[in-house]
């Protein structure tokens, strides 16, 4: 079993020497994103790739505005954004619950533990066939799959998160007689944060993908429906169009998290070495 | 402890409740006449019927190859990238937020896309799989070689390592922890991608048979294409963590003592 992906980020501050008067990472990270719609657009317009399968940047942006003029578009957002807030709801609620049990009794963890690691690579896509049969298409289907890809990761954090518990901390807690729910509120609970965010963080994403996904083979409405009606339809500058979008959605959602884990650790010594550098 | 005892108990803790959930599921289904819950005997059969046939070759194979050259050649593409881009700050910055972009794109929306470019066949599949499963190890990559110890990279400049050595000696070592974990989140992608991408469009090929089962109503093959999935996701990951055990074993036995466990 491995630790790397389990542990908290930490990021690391820029050495400081070296020092020369430079321009804002915002300022230079805005050049990048310019330079790249500049490079899209300009592909297309002097013939480098054909411009039947890779529209200018303008054009697939054109699209996207136009389709955001109507309610069609929101309600396919809404749908969405729906399946994957109730999936990763349902997934945070059952993967922190079982993952405080499961890591805080020994027993319980040795049991479970090959059932999970057989479990949780099995690949969620994988249970398509399955939940269209069982559950027909539709909202159900999907949060399946939203709540399958994302449970496991959730889990996983948080059993890391709870076995992680310092021996001194622990120990002294014993002494103190701390009670069972003292003991979850200040010794695991804490201990585990950090893990449980870590989880938050990477289940919001796989959420959002298999929202997506789900839509895009066709059992189940949203973004990913109407990327692949679109491109049955050959509107090539609106399949480019709804995939930015969907991405502008995994930045806010990957910014979200990220703020989320902030603020919520903003006692603890990895996010605190951040505000120095 | 007697070592065979240890053992026999590891083995008991692992086995028990697979064990137990087998057991149920096959009392359970044994009599079922529920026309999509199939008797465990059944989808065993079946399984043995189905995957051990022409179809290994014509469906698993090609799947698994497409799955192997497309993770193979994110890695490399994302170690690679992520080497130059974590060692020129001003390059990272620059790239930062396009790179932030292309991975919050979940990676099956790309599908349409490059089969707009690249057809249906084994060379789009595999771009498919590159195009999604690449983001994870390159942001990896260039937060391991950004956060390279100090002391370390001041050490190896003064004793004159540089170029390739430094490259072997130091940044891909340091950074390895945060690389590894970057390929295992890229390998379930890479599944994901490989089972998608036939299922969208195909002809062949694992994600391709399922659904086909799925739509001809043929649903013990469908239940055995489903476990055969499962089973591949866990030998995947099985082979992935002996690859980490081996590459990080340092790393794990320095975070052991760094923690006070002996």
């Amino acid at each position: 079993m491995s630790a790397t992906e389990v542990r908290p980020a930490r990021a690391g501050a820029e050495p400081a020497r070296r020092r020369r008067p430079e321009l804002p990472s915002s300022v230079l990270g805005l050049v990048g994103l310019i330079a790249f719609a500049a490079l899209l657009e300009l592909l297309p317009r002097t013939g480098i790739v054909s411009a039947d399968y890779f529209p200018p940047f303008s054009e697939m942006v054109r699209a996207l505005v136009e389709a955001a003029g109507t309610d069609r578009f929101w309600a396919a957002t809404a749908e969405t954004v729906q399946a994957w807030g109730i999936g990763l709801g349902i997934a945070l609620l059952a993967g922190i619950g079982l993952g405080l049990l499961i890591g805080s009794v020994e027993v319980l963890r040795r049991f479970t533990a090959s059932t999970i690691e057989f479990l949780r690579p099995v690949p969620s896509v994988a249970l398509i066939p399955l939940a269209v049969l069982l559950l027909g298409l539709g909202l159900q289907s999907t949060l399946l799959l939203v709540v399958y890809a994302s449970f496991w990761q959730i889990l996983i954090q948080v059993i890391y998160g709870v076995q992680d518990v310092d021996p001194v901390a622990r120990e002294t807690a014993r002494s103190y007689h701390l009670g069972r729910w003292a003991r979850v509120r200040y010794l695991i609970w804490p201990t585990a944060l950090p893990y449980v965010m870590t989880g938050v963080r990477l289940g919001a994403a796989v959420a959002l993908i298999l929202a997506v996904t789900a839509g895009l083979v066709g059992i189940g409405t949203g973004l990913g429906a109407e990327i692949a009606l679109a491109q049955s339809s050959n509107a090539v500058p609106l399949v480019y169009g709804l995939v930015i979008f969907t991405g502008l959605l995994g930045v806010v959602v990957n910014l979200a998290a990220r703020v989320l884990e902030r603020r919520t650790l903003a006692w603890h010594s990895s996010v605190r070495a951040d505000v120095g550098g | 402890m007697n070592p065979v005892l240890r053992w026999g108990r590891t083995l008991g803790y692992a086995l028990t409740l697979p064990v137990v959930l087998v057991t149920l599921w096959w009392v359970w289904s044994a009599d079922s006449t529920s026309y999509y819950a199939p008797p465990l005997q059944t989808i065993l059969t079946t399984f043995g019927d189905v995957w051990f046939s022409e179809r290994l070759r014509a469906d698993v194979l090609p799947s698994v190859t497409r799955l192997l050259i497309g993770y193979t050649g994110a890695v490399v593409v994302g170690v690679g990238l992520g080497v130059l881009l974590g060692a020129n700050r001003t390059l990272r910055r620059v790239t930062e937020p396009v790179l932030e972009f292309f991975r919050a794109i979940p990676p099956p929306a790309l599908i349409p896309i490059l089969f707009l470019f690249a057809g249906i066949g084994d060379t789009a599949k595999v771009i498919v799989i590159i195009s999604g499963a690449v983001w994870p190890v390159l942001l990896n990559t260039v937060e391991g070689v950004r956060a390279v110890d100090d002391v370390l990279s001041d050490t190896s400049r003064s004793y004159g390592v540089t170029g390739l050595a430094r490259l072997r000696h130091l940044v891909l070592p340091a950074a390895s922890p945060q690389i590894v974990a970057g390929m295992r989140q890229a390998l379930s992608i890479s599944i994901i991608l490989m089972v998608i991408s036939e299922m969208f469009a195909s002809t062949n090929g694992l994600g391709f048979s399922v659904i086909q089962f799925q739509r001809s109503f043929a649903i013990p093959e469908m239940w055995s294409g489903i476990l055969l999935l499962g089973l591949l996701g866990f030998v995947l990951s099985l082979l992935f963590q002996l690859f980490e055990r081996r590459t990080l074993r340092w790393y794990h036995g320095l975070r052991r003592s760094q923690r006070g466990e002996n």
